[in-house]
């Protein structure tokens, strides 16, 4: 089973996590990147980086024959698949091992078995591992299912059987729902997944997510390397996760350890694998499904068993037993990861995209990222960018750590989830350890519009130094602008004047991205970057972008008339193409003038309604007549 | 080079008191500064709502950030015609000065039309044309806001046959190849229609320009033609059809942000204006010369002690130190600019009239600008002086002023008296620039001293015709002319005057002369392209 060229099947983060360990190992690397990541880190860190594909992950990092063929022609002999895109795809480790390669992951048989939660549920649950209680039947009639949720009774969840990530769930409450929820998840699963397969579950009242880690060689070993606490969710997606789970006891560790190194067994494991349970607040733990590769949040293991899970996998795909055994699996401390996403958490978590103007990561964490400065975050690919994890002695030496590290992170150029992380870190439940799937439920984001200080910290900014003025205060004025609002302000050596108040922020000099500002007699060093007329800076942890925007707001700059239309020259109108109250949109034809044998297409100026038309068709125009005048609801002039 | 080592210690009590002295004369020309500024202020809300910036904030919005701001002639006016120089104090009703737009030096002038509607007084008028003139002296590209209602028709006797030649100026300038860049803000009518139209880019507010000869009352006057201001001279009618306009921006700012651009164009960007020398700061701060000199001009100093505070380094290559002592000359550097200077310790002696003389002749000679430092209290008089030639040599020197083709720029520092005035170059001898400090004296004699002529000459006469003078009769007279006199001589009063560019705060006399430097260095590099006529508008 030995190789010694890896092509890792993935990108982002992982891709350069996964090369650097293998690099370690003394393995050759391969990357594979799509026109989207052309240049992108995970490229640079491998030895070599082909290319598989246009932007779109279907043809690329989902094209098993791209993938194949990159490996082909790279003389990679090993394959891993990271996590996401084909890491749980059965038919892509099938091929990659009939291609004579090596599948960095389990079989083929046990990503199929467990593909399927209703088979996975049903498989483990023969073997004594608790399950909620629902319906895992093959008979998937929609009367069948309705007669089955009576059973299982109200709350219940429907789910994709081969859904996965929070895809594909369904929570019903109230009886009136279900059939509607039913012929939907139905319809939606068959979309997703290709396939229409429902299981239905109790649904538990804000329930823990407590994920354990297993691992298994090709000797027979099967050992679990302790829980992930993965409580905080939004939608479904983690957003913190921890190790240990503040809720376990040791001996409900070595129960729930038990159990999933059992569901392993089921399929005779091979690999790193996660077996997630709900835990309930009596200390009650059922199945809900295993992952069968890698997670996004094994750093958080690592960092309290001081273990390198890839190296495991690399060790274990080329045949090696377990490094240990059960016994001697050590955890110390406490570890905390959050994942930064370019997303808006004000504007309900928007997924965003731009260029990556500056990055700099926090000092005193772990961070796995695949991010270079100057490339693009594209919308083809999941918006995480990176993970921060912090480790520390107890919980709240990490936690503390992790929200100081988010505070210095630096990355402008693209919004990010950055405040929000810290805002749930700081959450009380969270701080006190008692989070449960429920702790984003109703969740109010922080504010993320810049108040005064920000908008005159930024007027500071933007000025620069003030010029010397023989008679009377240097003064520079001007208009910022940022999502959702706008001010002028008016920067003097005293303050900034800004909505109505004068403001104690000066501006003491700026280099090398940062600036130097005195607020109200303290100074403060903070991260700025300047793009074009936009200004990113960072302020008591959250980032902000402001544009220095013209004075005038009612600039039209492309030359137009505000709301006429004159004839340019002597004519006759050939051709009304509108009538009046008509609305029309910038650019749209009006009517055509033949004048010296040319016909003259004259259009609206700017969106409006047309307010006058005096004009008809046939008519002789002399030269600056009116033809047309629109009505542009106020925003004319 | 030599180090200047003042004698006047920073921490002793006549520094503290020259200090308080300068700082309570400073205090009334920023409070006048001020007072300007209020009234002008009284209209914001009407700009508002109107949608325009006031004048002062249009200056503001026009200078590049970061620019450098030597206001010309604030003050002009002050106390002359409607303003008090209290309530009403107007500054000329215009807003002026050097600054930087789109990176290039340019002077400026704004119509402050929140004060009288900009109203042209005869002091704003007499501003407008030193503002042309500096100008075209220093090849600056004039960019003006406009918004005026007019010449003040009560003056109109004091303005309308000088009035013309501001657009003769216009006219110069463009054929000069200094291009004028005006911003119809409101009205410009009547006269102040050939305002744009000498210029050589015209930018109209959409909505608030108007330009016409004759607006609808004076119409109806002369031909009983009825018509609104829109159809004599909105801005539409200049954009559309009578062509006057180039530009028609949606509002202040808009228009503000059309000039920058235009002035990009209009004028070339020169290379940077880098100093010949490395500038360096004083080794005695700028900042003392609020404390350096008393401010009575009748308690003589050493010139040396503002030079200190002045060059760079400290450094001052003394001319003849020995030779007309009275009369100090040398040459030094500010921000990296050489200059010659000239300053005075006393009254100016024949040796002191000679050596002057050829010190101007040295320096243009050699290329080098001087600045005067003016504290005196005229020609040196008496036998000893008129045996020895003051007369003579006086005028050598008055010769060598007038006919020196470096740039000068003086600064009343002190007493101006007598001939004094005219050898170090005050305004009658066209230097470059002239600034005042707020303790300037200017006048053809002290007013004690000439209410003592006066009292003579009146002793005499009375007693021709045979009587004498009771001595307390006298004294009231004489005392009568010194209080006439005496407000007749401060700096205010000259600067309202316009025989000065401007009362300036001493701390700044470095930074103000640097700039002029740099100033009068780049106009020798701006390659103009004149042409013979002025570009004519289509």
């Amino acid at each position: 089973m030995s190789f010694r060229r890896i092509l890792i099947a993935n990108r982002g983060e992982i891709a350069c996590r996964i090369a650097r360990t293998a690099k370690r190992l003394g393995y050759g690397t391969v990357a594979v990147y799509s026109d989207a990541d052309a240049g992108a880190l995970h490229t640079r860190l491998a030895d070599q980086a082909v290319r598989i594909g246009p932007a779109a992950a279907a043809q690329s990092y989902l094209s098993i024959p791209a993938l194949l063929d990159a490996a082909r022609r790279s003389g990679a002999d090993a394959v891993h698949p990271g996590y996401g895109f084909l890491s749980e795809n059965a038919d892509f480790a099938q091929a990659v091992v009939e291609a004579g390669l090596v599948f960095i992951g389990p079989a083929p048989s046990a990503i199929r078995a467990m593909g399927s939660k209703r088979l996975a549920k049903e498989r483990v649950a023969a073997h004594g591992v608790p399950v909620l209680p629902g319906y895992t039947g093959a008979d998937q009639s929609l009367d069948r299912l309705v007669g089955e949720a009576g059973r299982i009774g109200l709350p219940l969840m429907v789910k994709a059987s081969a859904g996965g990530g929070g895809k594909g769930l369904r929570p019903v409450r109230d009886p009136a729902e279900l059939r509607p929820a039913l012929e939907r998840a139905a319809a939606e699963a068959l979309a997703s997944f290709g396939d229409g397969e429902l299981i239905l579950e109790r649904a538990l009242l804000d329930p823990r997510h407590v994920e354990i880690q297993i691992f298994g060689d090709r000797h027979g070993n099967i050992i679990h390397l302790g829980e992930r606490d993965c409580s905080v969710q939004r939608r479904h997606q983690k957003v913190v996760e921890e190790a240990p789970s503040p809720a376990l006891t040791p001996e409900l560790r070595a129960e729930m350890g038990a159990a999933a190194v059992a569901a392993a067994c089921t399929v005779d494991y091979v690999g790193a694998g996660t077996v997630e349970f709900l835990l309930d607040g009596d200390g009650r733990f059922y199945f809900m499904e295993m992952n069968t590769r890698l997670q996004v949040e094994h750093p958080v293991t690592e960092a309290i068993t001081g273990l390198d899970l890839v190296e495991w996998q690399l060790r274990v795909a080329a045949g090696e037993p377990l490094p240990l055994a059960q016994d001697q699996v050590r955890s110390c401390g406490h570890a905390i990861e959050v994942r930064l996403y370019a997303e808006d958490a004000g504007r309900g978590f928007l997924p965003q995209t731009g260029p990556v103007l500056a990055w700099v990561p926090p000092d005193g964490v772990r961070v796995d990222h695949g991010l270079v400065e100057g490339q693009p975050v594209t919308p083809h690919y999941d918006p995480m960018l990176a993970k921060l994890i912090a480790s520390g002695a107890t919980r709240e030496e990490a936690r503390r750590r992790l929200v100081r590290a988010l505070g210095e992170t630096r990355l402008h150029g693209v919004v990010t989830n950055r405040a929000f992380l810290a805002q749930v870190l700081e959450t009380p439940a969270f701080v006190e350890g008692r989070a449960t799937t429920g702790l984003l439920n109703d969740f109010v984001v922080g504010d993320a519009a810049p108040d005064l200080v920000v908008q005159a910290i930024a007027a500071a900014i933007l000025a620069g130094k003030l010029g010397w003025w023989s008679h009377g205060t240097p003064t520079a004025r001007l208009r910022l602008a940022w999502d959702g609002g706008e001010a002028l302000a008016a920067v003097t050596p005293e303050g900034v004047a800004v909505g109505g108040e004068t403001l104690a922020v000066s501006l003491v000099g700026e280099c090398g991205g940062q600036a130097t500002v005195t607020v109200d007699g303290g100074t403060h060093t903070l991260p700025v970057t300047r793009d074009g007329n936009a200004l990113w800076l960072d302020w008591q942890g959250r980032t902000y972008v402001l544009e220095d925007a013209p004075l005038s707001k009612a600039a039209k700059r492309d030359g137009a008339a505000a709301d006429t239309v004159l004839s340019p020259m002597p004519g006759t109108v050939v051709e009304l193409a509108v009538e009046a109250g008509q609305a029309v949109a910038k650019g749209q034809k009006l009517m055509v003038l033949e004048a010296m044998k040319m016909q003259l297409e004259l259009k609206a100026p700017a969106a409006g309604v047309v307010a006058e038309l005096p004009v008809r068709q046939g008519q002789q125009v002399p030269a600056r007549a009116l033809l047309a005048r629109l009505d542009l609801g106020g925003e004319g002039l | 080079m030599p180090v200047l080592n003042p004698t006047l210690d920073p921490s002793s009590d006549d520094f503290a008191r020259n200090r308080a002295d300068m700082m309570a004369l400073l205090g009334e020309v920023r409070d006048l500064h001020g007072r300007i500024r209020a009234n002008a202020e009284r209209q914001a809300e009407k700009f508002a709502k109107r949608g325009q910036m006031l004048p002062h904030d249009r200056v503001a919005a026009l200078l590049d950030r970061g620019s450098d701001w030597l206001e010309v002639a604030p003050f002009a006016g002050t106390g002359m015609h409607d303003d008090d120089g209290q309530g009403e104090a107007q500054g000329g009703n215009v807003i002026a000065g050097i600054g930087f737009v789109a990176g290039r030096r340019v002077m400026v002038a704004a119509s402050n039309s929140a004060i009288k509607g900009g109203a042209i007084s005869p002091m704003g008028l007499r501003k407008t044309l030193r503002l042309q003139e500096l100008a075209l002296l220093n090849r600056l590209p004039l960019v003006t806001l406009a918004e005026s209602a007019g010449a003040n028709l009560t003056y109109q006797s004091e303005m309308f046959v000088e009035g013309g030649r501001s657009f003769a100026n216009q006219a110069r300038l463009s054929a000069a190849g200094i291009p004028q860049v005006t911003v119809v803000h409101g009205s410009s009518t009547a006269g102040g229609a050939y305002l744009p139209g000498l210029s050589d880019y015209v930018i109209l507010v959409r909505g608030k320009a108007k330009v016409f000869l004759a607006g609808p009352p004076l119409l109806k006057a002369a031909t009983g033609e009825i018509a609104t201001d829109e159809e004599l001279g909105g801005s539409d009618l200049h954009a559309r059809v009578a062509g006057t306009g180039e530009f028609v921006a949606e509002d202040d700012a808009d228009a503000i942000q059309v000039a920058r651009e235009v002035l990009a164009r209009a004028a070339p960007a020169l290379p940077a204006m880098n100093p010949p020398r490395q500038p360096r700061p004083p080794r005695f701060s700028p900042d003392e010369l609020a404390g350096a000199v008393p401010v009575d001009y009748r308690r003589p100093y050493d010139v040396r002690e503002v030079l200190a505070r002045l060059l760079d380094g400290s450094e001052f290559l003394d001319f003849k130190a020995e030779y007309g002592p009275a009369t100090v000359c040398g040459w030094g550097d500010v921000e990296g600019w050489p200059c010659g200077f000239i300053g005075n310790n006393g009254p100016i002696d024949p040796a002191g009239s000679v050596k002057a003389a050829q010190f101007i002749q040295l320096c243009n000679q050699s290329g080098t600008p001087i600045c005067f430092l003016q504290n005196t209290t005229g020609y040196m008089v008496g036998t000893e002086a008129e045996r020895g030639g003051i007369v003579k040599h006086g005028s050598k020197m008055i010769q060598a002023v007038a006919n020196s083709a470096v740039p000068h720029v003086t600064f009343l520092i002190g007493g101006s008296f007598g001939a004094g005035n005219y050898g170090m170059c005050g305004r009658s001898y066209d230097p470059r620039f002239i600034f005042a400090w707020p303790n300037a004296r200017t006048a053809v004699m002290g007013p004690e001293q000439a209410a003592t002529v006066m009292g003579i000459l009146m002793e005499e006469k009375v007693r021709r015709s045979g009587s004498e003078m009771e001595p307390a009769v006298l004294d009231a007279m004489k005392a009568k002319m010194v209080k006439r006199m005496e407000p007749e001589t401060t700096a205010l009063f000259g600067s309202a005057r316009l025989w000065d560019d401007g009362i300036i705060d001493p701390r700044d006399t470095r930074r103000v002369l640097a700039f002029c430097l740099a100033t009068a260095r780049e106009a020798e590099t701006r390659a103009l392209r004149p042409n013979s006529f002025g570009v004519a508008r289509g």
